[in-house]
């Protein structure tokens, strides 16, 4: 009699707090090793390199704690400037990866026998390392062994050392950064292309639009999320260019080809570099200018999202 | 067996007049890093493990060879965690990171006696802070490699003097030559020639100071320097575009003889061997006198083998850098390398440019220099040598490259 007073006011057998939060807690659980990871190896040491930045720090001994002088020395630093300097043309003139990949995509894109070994072919320089084509483009400007200066003999132009002198240097490792790089692009732009709605354009041929008008108004606005996406990992690879400066020329002749990022790791890192405290605070500028970018990408994914 | 042995190693340690104590029963792990790959090197370091080996049976010994450029920057890795119990690095300035951080051992005791007097000529350049870091097992001339026959068939003879060198400059550049080969790429080769002219110009001392951050690089006399060096650039001594080439890029114009001459260290010769040089046509002269009277300074980098300060078996690692060290090792090590040993009771092998390196060196009255990147402070050495290789290329631009020097300098001070 007394057992069913009983069970009316005890509260329902308890659930666990697993079987109630069920559906909250899945997604965490599996976004957990992502996130544990992307914390430990990208947030903590984007805290750390801000840390590290004030102090001077040979990575061996003593850190000692200096302020904002790193950041004061960096300024007055002339190296600083060529770096950030390269790094502006190699932003400007990396862009020029998307327009090459969007026409050869357009010239590839079309069905004839063997289309596919050509689009392969495009795409290999994508696929070797960068470090591959540093040195092939290295050889190839070579002023005693490259090919480069019996091909502009041909047309009477004279011997040039791309390499060796510091008004072209840095144009020529861009010219072998942007080799892979159409070849990126274009095959962003070649997906891009087979989700072009074929009625749109039938209907723009009725309608008398043609080549760049056809492009311009019909095919280019259906290419927008791959214009998207081919500008960021563009703009972020320019920022990140240091593999060709390594290789290449390592950042010479005189440091005229450094970019911010050979910069940090040749006054930390490389041979002769002890300063961490300093490559630390060059690693911050850079993050910096990087945020710009990354924040635009955000804000342009959530504003995407919200629109759905 | 056991007997055998040890009796062997006592004759050894007789013949070799070292202390080597017959009764040293070496045992566990023994681990060396090696800073080196290429053959002669690896076979001079492998050489030396087997016949230490033969001596101490009972000791495990593991050989790690690591790329030279590597284990630049590898270094700082190995030592701070998992230290080896040896491992090779470099004389001068070079140690110094290292020994400030406490990560090299102090093996003045080493030093104390008859080693120390054997190895006496490169003391100087293993000590720091008034301690012994580290033992010497091999070092190498640099100097003048030129083409006897092209300076047979224009009838000259090598210079003593600058005014000669000068002369015999123009007449090499009027038969359609260069004077000098040399790739720039990776900058230090422009530090041998600025260490040249400067030892010259200045002596020593001079030198020593400048490299030890106590003279101004605005000094008149480091821009008196410079003046030799612009004759040169502005006669058009040097091979084109140098500034796209490594020192092993820059070969083939001696080879090919397109340039006549070739400011290296003594390394150079094997490959140009390879290449096809023979005795015939490849000589060696030493760098001219520039101010009359100064005693002649020569660059001579050391490679060494130190103990980390971690090391777990150093009884035994110091046990191997003592037979390093000793005349015989160094005899049959230096042979393999084609290299000068440093023991003074070890025997100088026969081969023309190495005897003639030996003879230099033995009477360098002036000093014997590491060199720019081992004598300087790792970031002097740095920003100095980007400073060579643009004065190299813009002359005129030497004011500017001077005024950012000193600003190193200062900031380096400052610190």
């Amino acid at each position: 009699m007394a057992a069913p007073i009983i069970t009316e006011s005890t509260p329902p057998p308890a659930r666990g707090y697993w079987r109630s939060n069920q559906m909250k807690l899945a997604p965490w659980l599996f976004l957990a090793p992502g996130i544990v990871f992307f914390a430990v190896y990208v947030i903590f040491p984007i805290f750390q390199s801000f840390h590290i930045s004030l102090y001077r720090w040979d990575g061996l001994g003593e850190a000692r704690y200096i302020g904002m002088q790193n950041y004061e020395r960096l300024f007055d630093d002339p190296a600083f400037y060529t770096s950030l300097w390269n790094n502006v043309r190699w932003l400007l003139l990396y862009l020029l990866a998307i327009p090459g990949g969007l026409f050869i995509a357009l010239f590839l894109n079309q069905q004839v026998r063997g289309i596919r070994l050509y689009k392969s072919l495009f795409f290999f320089p994508f696929v070797i390392s960068q470090v591959v084509v540093g040195l092939v483009f290295a050889w190839f400007y070579n002023p005693s062994i490259g090919l480069l200066n019996p091909i502009l003999g041909l047309f009477g132009a004279g011997p040039v050392n791309i390499l060796g002198n510091p008004n072209t240097v840095t144009y020529g490792i861009i010219a072998a950064g942007l080799w892979p790089q159409v070849a990126y692009c274009m095959i962003l732009y070649l997906t891009g292309l087979n989700a072009v709605d074929p009625e749109q354009v039938e209907a723009a041929r009725l309608d008398g639009a043609k080549g760049w008008r056809m492009l311009w108004y019909v095919i280019l606005p259906q290419l927008r999320p791959a214009t998207f996406i081919a500008v960021v990992v563009t703009v972020i690879g320019a920022l990140r260019s240091f593999d060709m400066v390594s290789v290449m020329t390592s950042g010479g002749p005189f440091g005229s080809s450094r970019v911010l990022a050979y910069y940090m790791f040749e006054v930390s890192l490389s041979e002769y570099g002890f300063r961490m405290g300093y490559g630390a605070a060059i690693a911050v500028i850079l993050f910096l200018i990087m945020l710009v970018y990354i924040a635009f990408f955000l804000w342009r994914m959530w504003r995407e999202e919200r629109g759905v | 067996m056991q007997f055998t042995l040890k009796s062997a190693a006592a004759t050894l340690a007789l013949t070799t007049a070292l202390a080597v104590p017959a009764s040293a029963e070496l045992t566990g792990d023994l681990r060396i890093f090696f800073n080196d790959q290429n053959p002669a090197p690896r076979a001079a370091i492998e050489g030396m493990v087997e016949r230490f080996q033969e001596m101490h049976p009972d000791l495990n010994i593991e050989l790690t060879l690591i790329d030279r450029e590597a284990n630049k920057t590898q270094i700082r890795n190995y030592l701070t965690a998992n230290a080896p119990d040896v491992n090779g690095w470099y004389a001068g300035n070079r140690m110094r990171p290292y020994v400030s951080a406490g990560l090299f051992e102090d093996v003045s005791d080493l030093w104390e006696g008859e080693m120390g007097e054997e190895l006496a000529s490169t003391r100087p350049a293993l000590t720091l802070d008034g301690a012994q870091w580290g033992v010497p097992y091999t070092y190498y001339q640099w100097g003048i490699y030129y083409r006897t026959d092209i300076y047979d068939e224009l009838g000259l003879t090598p210079a003593t003097t600058w005014e000669e060198e000068i002369e015999n400059c123009q007449a090499i550049l009027d038969s359609g030559r260069k004077c000098y080969a040399i790739g720039t790429r990776f900058l230090w080769t422009a530090g041998g020639w600025f260490d040249y002219l400067n030892l010259r110009t200045h002596g020593y001392d001079f030198h020593m100071a400048l490299t030890a951050n106590e003279i101004p690089w605005t000094d008149d006399r480091v821009r008196e320097t410079f003046a030799k060096w612009r004759e040169l650039i502005d006669m058009g001594a040097f091979i084109d575009n140098h500034t796209a080439y490594t020192w092993q890029e820059a070969q083939p114009y001696l080879v090919n003889g397109q340039a006549a001459a070739y400011l290296m260290g003594n390394f150079i010769v094997e490959p140009l061997r390879d290449a096809g040089m023979t005795d015939d046509n490849l000589g060696f002269y030493q760098f001219p006198e520039i101010t009359p009277g100064i005693p002649m300074a020569e660059d001579a980098p050391t490679d060494t083998l130190h103990i980390p300060a971690q090391a777990q078996n150093k009884e035994a690692a110091r046990e191997f850098l003592r037979y390093v060290a000793s005349a015989e090792n160094q005899t049959i090590a230096n042979e393999v390398l084609g290299q000068l040993p440093i023991n003074s009771n070890a025997e100088v092998a026969d081969d023309k440019f190495i005897q003639a390196g030996f003879e230099m060196l033995s009477n360098a009255e002036g000093g014997i220099a590491q060199f720019f990147d081992r004598d300087a402070d790792a970031e002097m050495a740095s920003a100095g040598m980007e400073g060579f290789q643009e004065f190299m290329v813009m002359p005129d631009n030497l004011d500017a490259i001077l005024e950012r020097l000193e600003r190193t300098r200062q900031r380096i001070l400052e610190d």
